[in-house]
């Protein structure tokens, strides 16, 4: 069993999303910090990518402005290497299958493992795909997490029967970004998957609020955050730790 | 190493979101279905000839030969369909086929224009709205392609984001079928993306190789020695190798665009200074930084102004039955002149890439053999900008 099953040990878990190098190294790490002292469970970092397709305008800004300000693959690691010093929630990497198979991905996978990254959220690598960096992930004990769409549906079998760490559930079709209400019958994508998984679920994709927050916890394992939290960043800057504190403390005590 | 469906040697696949597994594994059932359905081939070859002007002439280029002193050249005429290129082949195919699933709603990336203008077309002919993303550098430098697509019933959304290009309207063209999935159909215009567009793209455009092949048979008997066409995604230059890939004395030759020169980094030529990725659902080649970021291309042809290649391309390649070479915008733009010169006719930009490469190699080459250039566009589109290129101030 992987080190990500504790995010779930702790009552429902809150998942915060974070673009590394957004609006600069230091404020990821000071933003991570405040993150798990402040509730919560597991930390989604993102690596910046030049065409992040799966991502809305907030993230994609982010994405640009963490490029140009010179933020690389090779930083992030350093990033993480600090990080870990007194972190000990579980760490995911979230980025495009071409930052990990243009850096090697065997070389990528390895470093992860030996720098503490528990897992690997990867959005343009479905189900079909696996393969691609499957045997590496599982070489060196990285969880390769799968997700759930709305669309999945006759799907959701076999992707949760081969899941592991924890699914990832899109709870909207289109790209990631806040919205006023989900409309997805998250209920019933959710029977279909634990009928085929005992892993943890979290909902992810348009949840913004402490109460929409509150409704998806009711029906999932935990709950992801993004584009909030890069919105926070986009307004706060290199003051934003303070902020991002107080939301994700906000949002853990609204699922707990 | 993964090994699903799509691939050609190791390129291909379906890099993509799981919110579109369902939409692309749909896309491939109706097409595997209508592909050999005597119905569909009908209406649609009905539609080639009636509606786009198929078969199109393969124009024997007397001048330009006497001219080179070598090889006999001809040209495929794909300039002369209706809208002006070869995108129209593709677009009636996917057109159709959408129709036949049920879509209501279409929507493209385009770059030079050449591709959302066809797709605007079909929706008109079909009777289904359509929206066309196109880079914000783009709408500037094609504005009059801009206008037509509108005139023909469509939106059109100026992509902002990242370098305003071709690769940003993929990107958000993707992010649009991720958001519509049940009435809307993604009609991709190169021969690249996830499984089955690739080689949907490359069926359709197919048709360009046949009548090459059986219109130089009927003519000179025997098999051309060269075909040339330009590549960007690659879509003109697959659909004119396809029948001739097992014709190994037939000799391929795509033209990338260079740019300014492979040597700087304002160039889109992928096979010269691209390495292998994976981006926009597939694995092949593309220009990106050691940490695998996309970079930003530039060619003075907004069509090749992508930074990959179909995987197709990818694997011809790396097998060597086709060869790849780089054209600059100065050579392109120098054979854009050249052809409209001798022969009056104006080829688009992109396809000028490939008459200079024919130009460089014709005269080396004896007059039994017989070159074939795929004039994969009209150059109306880009008489302006060429205009500028050579420092005259008009506007459209």
């Amino acid at each position: 069993m992987s080190n990500i099953c504790k995010a779930f040990e702790n009552g429902k878990a809150f998942i915060p999303f974070i673009t590394c190098g957004y609006p600069d190294l230091n404020v990821t790490y000071e933003c991570v910090k405040s993150m798990c002292e402040n509730g919560a469970d597991l930390i989604e970092l993102g690596i910046p990518f030049s065409d992040p397709v799966a991502e809305g305008v907030v993230i994609q800004n982010a994405n640009f402005r963490a490029l140009a300000a010179g933020v690389t693959t090779d930083k992030i690691f350093e990033l993480v290497r600090r990080l870990r010093i007194d972190v000990t929630i579980p760490l995911v990497f979230m980025t495009y299958a071409n930052v990990i198979f243009s850096y090697g991905s065997e070389k990528f996978i390895k470093i992860c493992a030996s720098i503490g990254i528990d897992g690997l959220i990867i959005p343009d690598l479905p189900f079909e795909e696996k393969g691609e960096f499957l045997p590496d992930c599982r070489k060196y004990g990285v969880d390769l997490i799968s997700m759930i769409a709305p669309t999945s549906e006759a799907r959701i079998a076999k992707i949760a029967r081969e899941a592991e760490g924890f699914l990832y559930i899109v709870s909207s079709l289109g790209v990631t970004g806040t919205r006023e209400n989900i409309t997805t019958d998250l209920s019933a994508i959710m029977r279909s998957v634990r009928e085929n998984s005992d892993l943890p679920c979290a909902i992810g994709f348009g949840i913004s609020r402490p109460e929409q927050a509150r409704d998806m916890s009711k029906i999932a394992d935990g709950v992801i955050v993004g584009s909030a939290i890069i919105k926070i960043l986009e307004k706060y800057g290199t003051e934003s730790a303070k902020y991002v504190r107080e939301y994700v403390r906000s949002m853990k005590d609204a699922i707990i | 190493m993964s090994n699903s469906r799509g691939r050609f040697g190791i390129h291909g696949g379906q890099y993509i979101t799981e919110t579109l597994m369902n939409a692309v594994i749909e896309l491939e059932k109706a097409y595997d279905f209508y592909k050999n359905d005597a119905d569909f081939n009908s209406e649609l070859t009905r539609l080639f000839n009636e509606y786009a002007g198929r078969p199109s002439r393969l124009y024997y280029a007397e001048r330009m030969t006497q001219d080179l002193h070598g090889a006999k050249i001809y040209l495929k005429r794909e300039d002369l369909n209706h809208t002006g290129a070869h995108k129209i082949n593709n677009v009636l195919g996917q057109a159709l086929l959408a129709k036949k699933m049920g879509k209501t709603r279409l929507i493209a990336e385009t770059g030079a224009g050449q591709h959302g203008v066809a797709t605007a077309t079909a929706a008109a002919l079909m009777g289904m709205s359509c929206v066309v993303f196109m880079g914000e550098e783009d709408t500037k430098r094609q504005a009059l392609n801009v206008y037509k697509m509108r005139l023909l019933g469509a939106e059109v959304v100026s992509v902002k984001s990242g370098t305003g290009t071709l690769k940003d309207a993929v990107s958000q063209a993707m992010r649009e079928w991720t958001s519509r999935i049940s009435d809307t159909h993604y009609c991709l215009g190169s021969v690249m993306g996830p499984h089955p567009f690739p080689t949907i793209v490359r069926d359709f455009q197919a048709v360009i190789s046949r009548e090459i092949k059986s219109q130089i048979l009927e003519r000179e008997g025997k098999l051309p020695d060269f075909v040339i066409a330009c590549v960007g995604g690659g879509s003109n230059a697959i659909g004119s190798f396809w029948h001739f890939i097992n014709d190994a004395s037939v000799k391929l030759i795509g033209c990338e665009a260079a740019g300014k020169g492979v040597d700087t980094f304002e160039t889109a030529a992928t096979i010269a200074t691209g390495r292998l990725g994976i981006f926009h659902g597939m694995k092949s080649y593309f220009c990106q930084d050691e940490y695998g970021q996309i970079a930003p291309v530039y060619s003075i042809s907004a069509g090749l102004d992508y930074p990959g290649i179909g995987p197709e391309h990818a694997y011809l390649h790396d097998t060597g039955r086709a060869e790849y070479v780089p054209v600059t915008d100065d050579e392109a733009v120098q054979a854009f002149e050249y052809l409209s010169r001798i022969e009056g006719i104006i080829p688009a930009i992109e396809s000028a890439h490939a008459v200079f490469h024919a130009m460089k190699i014709a005269g080396k080459l004896s007059r039994e053999k017989i070159i074939v250039i795929t004039i994969s566009g009209r150059g109306d589109k880009d008489c302006a900008a060429i205009a500028r290129y050579r420092g005259e101030n008009i506007s459209e």
